[in-house]
């Protein structure tokens, strides 16, 4: 260009001091407007009401025999351990990662479930089937012994096929193993001898 | 700027009348072809490697070309999304043909970049004034592995199911932030409609529209700045010789030269991405896994689940990551800050930010769950890409004039990578992980200790002129 269009001399400031002003208002008003879009990537209301408790029957379950059941679009298992099972939990406090469920225990135990079984009666075990690595859902292993993807002295419990974590009978995670918490206990409570209740206990 | 209207005689022929009535209300489009066709001069030694760039190109246009075809028969709803591909599968004719293009295209793309990555990694493409072309590929390779992801969740089967709770759950690993994060992604507490239906925007829409920018991008900044070529010579340096038009003596024109290059590289391409639609489309379980064909079971994780190949060597480097392997780590980040406080000639208040850094770095490794870190490593090992330019201070660019045991590195590294491939197929086992983590501390080494490395030796003579036999 050979003619410049803006007096440098003549620059009318408060103008100039309006311009910016209201550019720095738009650009509140534009960063303001990204809030409704990206609240849209939250949970609708709809996703937020499901979740209701579910009610199981446990009396066809026998021992050493696990069912599966959704509660809020997760698994929740209820293992019956058998009495060699529960016996087999003891003593091994050296090779878990948190044997006493002290880790975030207000997300993962409920009060009533801060024990060695991790569990209202030690014969009945209820858990979210869902691996606290990266959320697959392990697998039973309740044959003890040696076998693939485990260790010679194997007591049973579960492997996660997907990093390899394994936990006891108890949902205890073993240590160095890619999964840092214990598996969840939900809240639970019996109804009876043979309805338990997952999602909801006697403190609500 | 209007340019000034050109008038053609009037006794030339209705092609030539046509072409200018266009020219002179379109320069733009003339301009472009010139630019980037007819008189963008390429190296004259290019050699195979240089094939993979116009062959993503092509993959490209199949994977939108077949999208758009998909999208006209598929729903994304969790409860009909499974079985929509079924239906293009059996019912919509040809829709077999489509989809097995599309999944295979997928699978091709990663081939093709991979390759494509790897000749840029040889012949140092990434050097100056490459920085950005380089830049804008490692983007885009980020946005395909997003495509990829979100794609391969849309059949809603199983691995679709399992493989997006497991990516969407590495989010969570964030420390503060990360459930609320999770959250956000899924859209419910766990992988359901909600997330299906997100992913499919993204696939369709969001994703495609900054890679095609993205890949506009890497191509302007390349035609800007002139390709490499397998001696690393500049072509187009102000003291390279130039014909008497001032045309680089040591290129051509693309078009017709390269064009047709790649022409017969597209069709022996083509031969072979055919041959697998027609004939192996699942390709033993690697392009299509076999769990795939069950419908997305949100109450049970199949026996074994592994990323598609793609993903797998980065998949490794997550799983490699255990609690023993951060002590580890904890001593490289040691050793690294010890071996920069002894050799570097800093001021010593530099060294005692290093030191700094180095205690609050193992802290956070010592509070923190090695499953973040796995996060961390996974995803450093695709930044580290982007880093790539500034990390190489080799006194030559390509592979042919640096010293021989250059090459071995190379292959060394090549190996591993696939090696870390093979190992995140496989089921966990004992043996794997630490082979995994060796591949892990090979992989980060042969970058972050490239400053050094790429230094030590003597570089042999760069030629002033490409080598290049008439053929």
């Amino acid at each position: 260009m050979s003619e410049t269009l803006v007096d440098s001399k003549k620059i009318d400031s408060s103008k100039r001091t309006w311009l910016i002003a209201s550019g720095c208002a738009g650009a509140v008003g534009g960063v303001a407007t990204a809030i409704p879009f990206v609240s849209t990537f939250q949970p609708s209301e709809r996703a937020k009401a499901a979740g209701a408790a579910v009610e199981v029957d446990i009396a066809g379950l026998k021992p050493g025999e696990k069912v599966t059941v959704e509660w809020r679009g997760k698994p929740v298992w209820i293992v019956r351990r058998t009495p060699e099972q529960v016996a087999a939990l003891a003593g091994k406090d050296a090779a878990l990662a948190d044997p006493k469920s002290e880790r975030k225990p207000d997300e993962l135990t409920p009060e009533y479930a801060r024990n060695e079984a991790r569990s209202i009666k030690p014969e009945f075990f209820v858990a979210v089937g869902i691996c606290s690595h990266l959320g697959c859902s392990p697998s039973d292993k309740f044959q003890t012994g040696a076998q693939p993807s485990l260790p010679d002295d194997w007591a049973g419990g579960f492997l996660c096929p997907c990093h390899g974590s394994t936990f006891d009978m108890a949902g205890r995670v073993f240590k160095n193993k890619p999964a840092p918490d214990n598996l969840e206990v939900p809240p639970h409570m019996f109804l009876s001898d043979s309805k338990l209740l997952i999602g909801e206990d006697k403190k609500a | 700027m209007a340019r000034e209207f050109k008038d053609i005689s009037p006794n030339a022929s209705a092609g030539e009348k046509v072409t200018n009535w266009f020219e002179n209300r379109f320069p733009t489009a003339f301009d472009a072809y010139k630019v980037h066709m007819s008189e963008y001069y390429a190296p004259k030694n290019f050699n195979f490697w240089y094939i993979f760039g116009a062959l993503a190109t092509l993959v490209l246009v199949i994977q939108i070309v077949t999208g758009i075809f998909l999208v006209m028969h598929y729903k994304p709803d969790a409860a009909l999304a499974f079985g929509s591909v079924e239906y293009i599968m059996r019912d919509v004719p040809w829709g077999w043909l489509i989809r097995y293009m599309h999944s295979t295209g997928a699978s091709a793309f990663f081939v093709v970049v991979y390759l494509h990555m790897f000749r840029g990694l040889i012949y140092g493409s990434y050097r100056k004034p490459r920085e950005l072309v380089w830049l804008f590929g490692c983007a885009i390779f980020l946005c395909l592995m997003a495509e990829a992801f979100m794609g391969y969740l849309l059949p809603w089967g199983q691995m679709s199911y399992w493989g997006a709770q497991v990516i969407v759950n590495l989010f969570a690993a964030v420390p503060l932030v990360g459930p609320d994060l999770a959250l956000l992604i899924r859209g419910d507490f766990v992988v359901g409609d909600a997330t299906l239906n997100r992913f499919f925007a993204f696939h369709v829409i969001a994703v495609p529209l900054v890679l095609l920018g993205l890949v506009a991008a890497h191509l302007l900044a390349l035609h800007d700045v002139g390709s490499n070529n397998p001696d690393g010579v500049e072509i187009k340096a102000p003291n390279a010789p130039r014909d008497a038009n001032g045309h680089p003596l040591d290129g051509i024109p693309f078009h017709p030269y390269y064009t047709v290059h790649d022409i017969f590289m597209v069709s022996v391409f083509l031969m072979v991405f055919t041959a697998i639609v027609f004939f192996a489309p699942e390709f033993g379980g690697y392009f299509l896994e076999y769990n795939n064909f069950i419908p997305a079971d949100p109450l049970k994780t199949p026996a074994h689940i592994a990323p598609v190949w793609y993903f797998t060597p980065f998949y490794s480097m997550l799983r490699a990551i255990t609690s023993e392997m951060m002590y580890a780590l904890i001593a490289c980040v040691i050793g690294a800050a010890a071996f920069g406080v002894v050799k570097a000639k800093l001021p010593n208040i530099f060294k005692g930010a290093i030191v700094g850094a180095a205690v609050v770095v193992s802290a956070a490794m010592l509070s923190i769950d090695a499953k973040f870190w796995g996060v961390v490593v996974m995803g450093g090992a695709v930044v580290i890409l982007f880093f790539l330019p500034w990390l190489d201070n080799s006194p030559v660019k390509s592979i042919r004039y640096r010293p021989d045991w250059h090459k071995y590195l190379y292959g060394i590294f090549v190996i591993n990578f696939v090696v870390l491939a093979y190992l995140g197929v496989q089921p966990p086992s004992p043996i794997g992980e630490r082979v995994s983590q060796v591949g892990t501390l090979f992989y980060f080494g042969f970058f972050l200790l490239m400053p050094w490395w790429s230094t030590v030796g003597e570089s042999k003579p760069v030629p002033p002129r490409v080598t290049f036999v008439a053929h």
